[in-house]
């Protein structure tokens, strides 16, 4: 900060590039799938960025049109499955930090090295053993079906990301919520739950993502609208005729489903924000 | 209000390392009891164990009678100041004052607890913060918010650890004077750990000084100050630190390696037959002959010594002498001094004269020393020989009269003011 005025604005303006480079990179692929969105099936081959008219077709055809059983059930599959497995990795991992940040016990590495060692593990690897399993046993083509793999892949990272963050709470807190008249529960809700509720959020966003954007466990677990989430649901699109592609129809659905996570960041993002722990300690 | 006992109580670390060990204190109802003693000396472990957030290995916990060793610390009733305040950052200064009320579900009502917190914040000045959170707030104002939590639920007794060490000098003097008041006013039973000497001796009815988990002695500030149990209470009262010097009883006189002199009838008789004793003489029993008013003379010896350097602070000022080691002492001394989180004893004899005294390093000079207060130990064991128990409660007896004075006079002053 303190550099002399001329660098400052250097620093700025290189900054600035960075950002806008870094955003054009991130977004233009974004931006290209939205502007296919609104593309005719006629136009789809034209190669211009911008279409050459302005549809809504794609849109109809996914809701209301030929795809509608398709994406809509899709749609609510992968919404119900991706809540559930988050809240239920939410609630355990967060029990679960909680005792490896504040608790010594035996085994305690042993749990974080192993939810490690499990989300290393290659999905490609686990899934045909899991396809044959959840064939015998009934849950193939169910909700719990995915959901039980997507806690594979949602509980390690929240564990550790959530033990990371629980080691930074002040514990003497719940030692004052104590003596306050607080039972262990009560101190740990009151008290450190409210700490908690930023690396919460921020955990339970990143476990929403992963497995709403989980294709490879929704492609080969399912065979039917009854649990197909949207990822897999895609690939099952068909143009009106065989010899049509049914591009704009899965752009239209990848913006349709790219908008709840964009609702969910900008809803959570105060919560994000951390820093409330400052000032409960001396600072 | 409560009175609180703790019988002979142990806490032992998985490893076996005793925290704190075999520790009694009886703290009478509406008492200000101070631990004290340097770091690692057990005294918040006790602490927390009279509040219930460590288990007692061994002996009893009384509370009014009571034995609590197995009660949670919400059913204990008691509330704590912590060091780091330990407030709840995401609620507001009010809401953090009414916590403890809150918790008491059905207790209070929406008025009873607005009332109190009211009350409470009148009394700490921090009306004008209560919307406040208290990662907005000073050290101080952090520090009275803890204290507002500790004292709106009107606990049984108020434990305090170390709650003014995170504060600045001249804030941490006006929190002590405010601390003192409230407690006298309020006449609840405090425990308050410090390693602070001067919040020991100006806040505590009765100062427990402990050592390495162990009690060295309970008393009040004067009995500490006038007869210390033993070698480690002398040195760790006081500031500067007591004088210990390595010398000999012969024929009446004290002879120490800064000159000879007449010591009373008790002390020889303490002395004599030892190969070799400490003597422990406070800097203030010694003054510059020169300033020295006659009267008060006749009271002490004479002793010439040679002056290494002096320090002058404007309203008292030290005079350095350096004397010869005895080998036979050293590591007594040496283990004294690490006891009380010093690094090494230097040969040196300090000696608090008049700021008005003249003299300067290099002099020769006559220094009058008050014989009557030296006390002489037992290198060995480190047991005061001249203490004089009788005498030591006496002093205490006295300072739980003054203290039963006061909260008879707070109590008259707030039905005074019930009534008017």
């Amino acid at each position: 900060m303190a550099a002399p005025g001329g660098n400052t604005t250097k620093i700025k303006v290189g900054w600035a590039v960075l950002f806008v480079v870094t955003l054009v990179y991130a977004l233009f692929p974004v931006f290209s799938i939205l502007m296919t969105s609104f593309k005719t099936p006629g136009d789809l081959a034209s190669n211009t960025l911008l279409p050459a008219s302005f549809t809504w077709q794609n849109y109809e055809e996914i809701f209301v049109g030929g795809a509608q059983t398709l994406f809509l059930s899709a749609l609510v599959n992968s919404i119900g499955i991706t809540l559930i497995a988050t809240a239920i990795a939410v609630v355990l991992a967060t029990l679960c930090a909680y005792a490896v940040a504040r608790f010594d016990f035996p085994g305690k590495k042993v749990i974080l090295a192993s939810a490690l060692a499990v989300s290393i593990f290659p999905v490609i690897s686990v899934v045909t053993p899991l396809f044959n399993l959840w064939r015998t046993i009934g849950l193939y083509d169910t909700w719990i079906g995915l959901i039980i793999p997507y806690l594979s892949l949602t509980l390690p990272l929240s564990i550790w990301t959530l033990s990371a963050f629980f080691r930074q709470i002040p514990w003497e807190l719940e030692a004052a919520a104590q003596v306050d008249g607080a039972t262990q529960w009560q101190a740990f809700r009151k008290a450190i739950v409210p700490l908690a509720a930023p690396g919460v959020f921020t955990t339970a966003i990143l476990a929403f993502f992963i497995a709403w954007n989980d294709f490879v466990y929704g492609i080969s677990l399912t065979s039917t609208e009854a649990a197909r989430p949207v990822p897999a649901a895609l690939a099952f699109f068909t143009g009106a005729s065989q010899f049509e592609e049914p591009a704009g129809a899965i752009s239209a659905a990848a913006i349709v489903v790219t908008v709840p996570v964009v609702i969910l960041v900008v809803l959570f993002q105060r919560q994000i924000v951390s820093g409330l722990t400052q000032g409960a300690v001396k600072g | 209000m409560a009175s609180i006992e703790l019988k002979n109580l142990v806490k032992k670390y998985a490893d076996g390392y005793p925290a704190v060990n075999d520790v009694s204190i009886d703290i009478e109802d509406g008492e200000f009891v101070i631990l004290v003693g340097p770091s690692g000396c057990g005294k918040s472990t006790l602490l927390r164990m009279i509040v219930g957030l460590e288990d007692i290995t061994e002996g009893d916990l009384l509370i009014d009678g009571e034995r609590v060793n197995d009660v949670a610390p919400r059913q204990r009733d008691l509330s704590m100041v912590f060091q780091n305040y330990a407030l709840y950052p995401h609620l507001t200064v009010f809401e953090n004052i009414a916590f403890p009320l809150r918790l008491q579900k059905g207790r209070f009502s929406k008025k009873e607890v607005t009332d109190k917190v009211n009350g409470v914040s009148e009394m700490l000045e921090l009306n004008e913060h209560l919307k406040r959170r208290p990662g907005n707030l000073s050290g101080g104002q952090r520090q009275r918010v803890a204290m507002g939590r500790a004292i709106v639920r009107e606990a049984k007794a108020f434990l305090f650890d170390e709650p003014l060490s995170n504060l600045d000098a001249k804030l941490r003097g006006q929190m002590r004077t405010q601390i003192s008041q409230l407690q006298r006013r309020l006449g609840t039973t405090s425990v308050y750990v410090t390693h602070d000497q001067v919040e020991a001796m100006t806040l505590g009815d009765r100062v427990a000084v402990l050592k390495k988990g162990e009690l060295q002695q309970i008393a009040s500030p004067r009995e500490l100050y006038e007869q210390p149990a033993n070698l480690f209470v002398a040195g760790f009262i006081g500031a500067p630190s007591m004088n210990f010097l390595p010398c000999t009883v012969t024929d009446g006189r004290l002879s120490t390696p800064v000159g000879d002199f007449d010591i009373p009838e008790g002390h020889q008789r303490a002395g004599e037959g030892k190969d070799i004793v400490l003597a422990g003489i406070r800097p203030e029993f010694f003054e510059d002959a020169e300033t020295l008013e006659g009267s008060k003379r006749d009271r002490g010896s004479l002793l010439e010594v040679e002056i290494s350097h002096t320090e002058w602070l404007g309203n008292e000022q030290y005079v350095y002498v350096h004397y010869e080691m005895d080998k036979r002492v050293e590591d007594t001394l040496q283990s004294l001094a690490e006891d009380m989180d010093a690094d090494e004893t230097r040969p040196e004899l300090v000696i608090s004269v008049s700021p008005e005294s003249k003299l300067r390093g290099g002099d020769r000079a006559t220094i009058w020393v008050d014989v009557s207060r030296i006390h002489l130990f037992d290198p060995a064991t480190g047991e005061n020989l001249t203490h004089d128990p009788e005498a030591g409660a006496e002093l205490t007896r006295r300072a739980a009269d003054e203290r039963r004075r006061d909260a008879e006079r707070a109590k008259e002053r707030t039905e005074a003011a019930a009534q008017s």
